[in-house]
């Protein structure tokens, strides 16, 4: 019992010579490829749209309806081994006619590898991407604040709904570059809106159901819970 | 009153008040089981607790918490059945306002996500915003990043490590711990004037360079600190309360921890060693002589045992550091990003022009992209930038590594017993502000 008192210490202090150093003069364009994209050239082929290597990291863009796959393939294969996902985010530029980006940050532990995955999603075309969470439980919140924030679906998902704003928040995505820094409303219409808020209802809808409070609840709830409404606070 | 089955929700939604404006009391009496009913309860009816399951709601301003993060429980007895979290009460968009901001202007923004860990997110801003200018720090500047970055680690993991034990059970930690935490901030507002939100960085170099004399500062506080830790590490390790609330609560696979994305201690206590500064090295960490701590089984007992071997290890880099600390300029030679000397631009035309430049311009990296990650101590903390070629980025996405940690907490409370789930909230050392940015 006595080794349960001390952390396992990894004698890692040595550098051994596989390991890696700080980049030093990264050039803006150029350099050393990741050596997974081969493999995803030579599986997936059409499905790879363009792979580019930009400040020393590999951005790779895949066809939006396969990402699932792709990133199936890199997290499952044994010589890929992409167990980690970092990021989940996307970004709209201020050019409004350019494609929105959904970028995935993935990172091979084993192989100490990383690999920066991008889907453009045309502007007027539904936004919506397949959701990595079966693959990577840690896509939870990540793709529930990007759908938050941009308004991209992520189809699969299995509780996407606000995180950081509140349920009934009615002013659209904030990082879109269409929302104005201050807020679609005005402060006397935000002042009114959160005046009319009900401060009763801080329960979901799921929670209220967790406790048999369902007898007590208005009929016009309990007909919503009824009918398997699992969100809306 | 009629003694109904009754939720926490129906509790709080009746007012409270009788008709006359006084405290609505239900009078109690004693049944021959010897059990309470209320008076007017219907004779012979009893209420029937069994099976069901009652909604608690802990937050968002309890103190255990550890901030504004609400979690709706539902408990089967005093078993945690499924814990709902909400968070988003510190929303600031960070993010969004970073579009607004040319690049030196966000990093004061950076010291209020994390703001334990103020000096370790200014130092991680610039490494990502001069791998998008392609600028190459001196080496002075590495060195004092890199005692930046573990001083922060250290009074961020003091805190984490105080506020935790009391949330357990013992108040004396704390008390020591803040004390030393203090000594820390005299060093960083004898650096750059500021203790909490300290700005320590500028894309290209710092702030400002350490006066004469604080490495004597420093070099006696890292003689004098382990004592402190040694004193903790005396007074907990090995405590019965402390071990009997710990161990075995909440432990976690190592396959586990890397699929929900943990980092930090979080993901070593489960046994992976993967710290970015041995993985994804940066400020030429991999030059430095230090351990990387590894549990064994993930519960509360190993992220501790983790995080107070990474202070004794932080204490062993900046003993080398300060042994290493050279000579020479802390700023690079680059005017586009680095302001010249006052007397210079009041004087000199060719100054003035790049002072002008860079305050009502700022300065542009060209188009692309980078993710930077450092390890902070909560975590792999990234920033991801985007230029489009202006002097203010299209996108700062930042990467808050006790967002990731925080989103796993379902899984980590369900069936523990409620007075776990404050435990194991503690452990995972969040920091709303970096969570809801």
């Amino acid at each position: 019992m006595s080794e349960r008192f001390q952390p396992v210490v990894v004698g890692r202090g040595v550098p051994d010579a596989a390991a890696p150093v700080s980049p030093k003069h990264v050039p803006h364009q150029g350099g050393a490829m990741n050596a997974s994209v081969d493999a995803l050239r030579t599986t997936f082929g059409d499905a790879i749209v363009r792979a580019d290597v930009v400040w020393g990291e590999t951005t790779v863009i895949v066809d939006p309806s396969r990402v699932l796959e792709v990133i199936r393939f890199l997290h499952d294969d044994p010589a890929q081994q992409y167990d980690y996902l970092s990021d989940v985010t996307a970004v709209e530029y201020r050019d409004l006619e350019r494609p929105l980006e959904v970028v995935w940050h993935l990172r091979s532990l084993p192989m100490r590898r990383f690999l920066r995955l991008k889907a453009l999603l045309p502007k007027g075309t539904p936004l919506a991407v397949p959701s990595v969470y079966e693959i990577y439980r840690g896509a939870n919140w990540l793709e529930r604040e990007c759908f938050d924030m941009f308004g991209i679906e992520f189809t699969g998902h299995p509780d996407l709904r606000r995180l950081l704003m509140w349920e009934g928040y009615k002013e659209g995505h904030p990082l879109r570059k269409d929302f104005p820094l201050r807020g679609r409303f005005s402060r006397s219409e935000q002042l009114r809106q959160a005046l009319a808020a009900n401060p009763e209802a801080r329960y979901s809808m799921e929670e209220l159901s967790i406790a048999d409070a369902f007898a007590d609840l208005p009929a016009d709830i309990r007909h919503r819970l009824a009918g398997g409404e699992a969100t809306g606070e | 009153m009629a003694t109904t089955k009754r939720t926490i929700e129906v509790e709080l939604s009746t007012t409270g008040l009788d008709a006359q404006g006084r405290p609505r009391r239900t009078p109690l009496l004693a049944t021959e089981g010897g059990q309470a009913v209320a008076l007017d309860a219907p004779p012979g009816i009893e209420p029937d607790l069994e099976g069901e399951h009652m909604l608690i709601n802990i937050g968002p301003q309890h103190p255990a918490t550890h901030g504004v993060l609400r979690l709706v429980l539902e408990l089967d007895g005093e078993t945690v059945v499924r814990c709902i979290p909400h968070i988003g009460y510190l929303h600031c968009g960070f993010e969004k306002i970073g579009e607004y901001r040319q690049y030196n202007q966000i990093i004061p923004w950076t010291d209020r996500e994390d703001y334990l860990n103020s000096p370790g997110n200014n130092v991680a801003f610039a490494l990502g915003a001069e791998r998008l200018f392609g600028i190459e720090i001196t080496e002075r500047c590495k060195v004092l990043r890199v005692i930046a970055m573990e001083l922060s680690r250290i009074i961020s993991h003091l805190v984490w490590l105080g506020t935790t034990a009391i949330d357990i059970g013992a108040y004396t930690p704390f008390l020591w711990l803040f004390q030393e935490r203090e000594r820390v901030y005299l060093l960083l507002e004898s650096w750059i004037g500021a203790r909490l939100t300290t700005s320590l960085t500028r894309v290209g170099g710092m702030g400002a360079d350490i006066p004469d004399g604080w490495t004597e500062g420093l070099r006696h506080f890292v003689t004098t600190f382990p004592r402190t830790i040694d004193e903790v590490d005396a007074m907990l390790t090995r405590n019965a309360i402390w071990v009997g609330r710990t161990i075995g609560l909440s432990a976690l696979s190592p396959e586990q921890a890397v699929n929900y994305g943990l980092s930090g201690p979080m993901l070593r206590a489960a046994g992976v060693a993967y710290d970015v500064r041995k993985d994804f090295p940066y400020l030429d960490y991999e030059t430095y002589d230090f351990d990387v701590p590894v549990g064994s089984t993930g519960d509360v007992y190993d992220r501790y045992l983790v995080r107070l071997e990474e202070i004794r290890q932080s204490v062993r880099i900046l003993e080398q550091a300060l042994e290493r600390l050279p000579d020479g300029p802390v700023n690079v030679d680059d005017p586009r990003v680095i302001l010249p000397p006052k007397h210079k631009a009041m004087s000199d035309m060719e100054s003035m022009i790049h002072h002008f430049k860079q305050v009502m311009e700022g300065p542009r990296p060209p188009i692309g992209e980078a993710y930077v990650a450092v390890e902070s101590p909560k975590g792999e903390k990234g920033y991801y930038m985007v230029s489009d070629g202006t002097s203010k980025p299209v996108r700062w996405r930042i990467r808050p590594p006790s967002f990731v940690n925080l989103s796993a907490i379902p899984m980590l409370v369900e069936g523990h017993l409620l007075s776990d789930v404050i435990a194991i909230n503690a452990s995972i050392d969040i920091v709303m502000g970096e969570i809801d940015r």
